[in-house]
């Protein structure tokens, strides 16, 4: 897990699971993103992108919740791919 | 249904789609849509009800999924549970998202010891398989911990009996306190003598210093407006926060 592996959530295909490391955000947004459940450590399902690629919705401690590419592309971490799918 | 002075003041706070407003009706016996629109309980509802010869006025905080973001939801809510100071703060989670709801429930256990923990929706939680350890819960958290169902009105009783124990002082709450990092707790540890000259003993002083070393200008604003209020009876604030918010 080397810091120069890091990824963005933004780059990850619907599908895929996401692990959380660093989240690139300060002040209120980052607080708002923690609260619903981004927080380091935690698994992210990506779920699906809207028709326009933006917005895109994920899967994060039982709920579904959307984000902008804005807040997506400053969220690191690690995509898993497809461990349990295929 | 007299005001007399032994009215106990409860606070329900919680994740929206909790339940909150299925066990405020159930409580209360008001008649109100329980739908759920964004915001909708800003302007929060209050009700009464009397348990064993007390009476008691409970209102229904915005669901909220934090208390420190902000909003003006998550503004009244937080307003409410360290100005008004309710009697009661009770916390209700979703037995089928414990993870995400207990969030909130760590946030009031910083700001007041009187607090009951409520786990609704047992029913779906049972359906889907998933088992709560009430017990191990309740020592963790250091609060009493209710499972119920307010659809189904299971629970109730033992909620009500948990709730009059606590006004009756009967229950010694030992709410589990977070601990910060060195570099914090030591700032804390410098802070809350000054909370303490500053504000006196009537806010939970290490709570404020963790606001103020987040930088919650919020808070600040609250607090300076709120001091002149501060020895009115809890029906007035009931009616600032609700004016604040809009």
């Amino acid at each position: 897990m080397t810091q120069a592996k890091l990824e963005r959530l933004s780059d990850a295909k619907p599908g895929e699971r996401f692990r959380i490391i660093k989240i690139a955000i300060e002040g209120t947004m980052k607080r708002r993103l923690l609260d619903l459940g981004f927080v380091p450590g935690n698994e992210v399902l990506v779920l699906q992108k809207s028709p326009l690629g933006d917005p895109t919705a994920y899967r994060v401690s039982h709920t579904t919740i959307a984000l902008r590419n804005e807040e997506s592309s400053n969220i690191y971490g690690e995509r898993m791919r497809n461990e349990q799918q295929s | 249904m007299s005001n007399n002075h032994n009215q106990y003041t409860i606070a329900l706070a919680g994740n929206p789609n909790t339940g909150k407003s299925t066990l405020f009706n159930l409580l209360t016996g008001l008649r109100q849509h329980t739908g759920n629109w964004t915001g909708k309980t800003v302007a929060h509802a209050e009700g009464f009800f009397d348990y064993k010869g007390q009476s008691y006025q409970i209102t229904d905080l915005p669901g909220t999924y934090s208390l420190y973001s902000n909003s003006a939801d998550e503004e009244v809510a937080r307003d409410f549970i360290i100005f008004a100071k309710p009697d009661v703060t009770l916390v209700v989670l979703d037995a089928t998202a414990l993870e995400r709801n207990l969030n909130l429930a760590l946030q009031v256990l910083e700001m007041t010891s009187q607090v009951i923990v409520c786990v609704n929706l047992m029913d779906e939680a049972k359906k889907k398989g998933i088992q709560i350890d009430i017990h191990k819960l309740s020592q963790k958290l250091g609060v009493p911990v209710v499972p119920i169902s307010a659809r189904n009105e299971e629970g109730i009783d033992q909620l009500l009996d948990t709730i009059d124990q606590m006004v009756r002082g009967d229950i010694q709450t030992n709410p589990l306190q977070i601990s910060y990092n060195r570099a914090i707790e030591e700032k804390i540890e410098k802070l809350v003598p000054f909370v303490k000259q500053v504000i006196g003993d009537h806010y939970p002083a290490r709570w404020i210093a963790l606001r103020l070393l987040d930088g919650d200008m919020s808070l600040l604003q609250s607090l300076q407006k709120e001091p002149r209020q501060f020895l009115k009876e809890v029906p007035h604030y009931a009616c600032n926060c609700s004016t604040k918010s809009i």
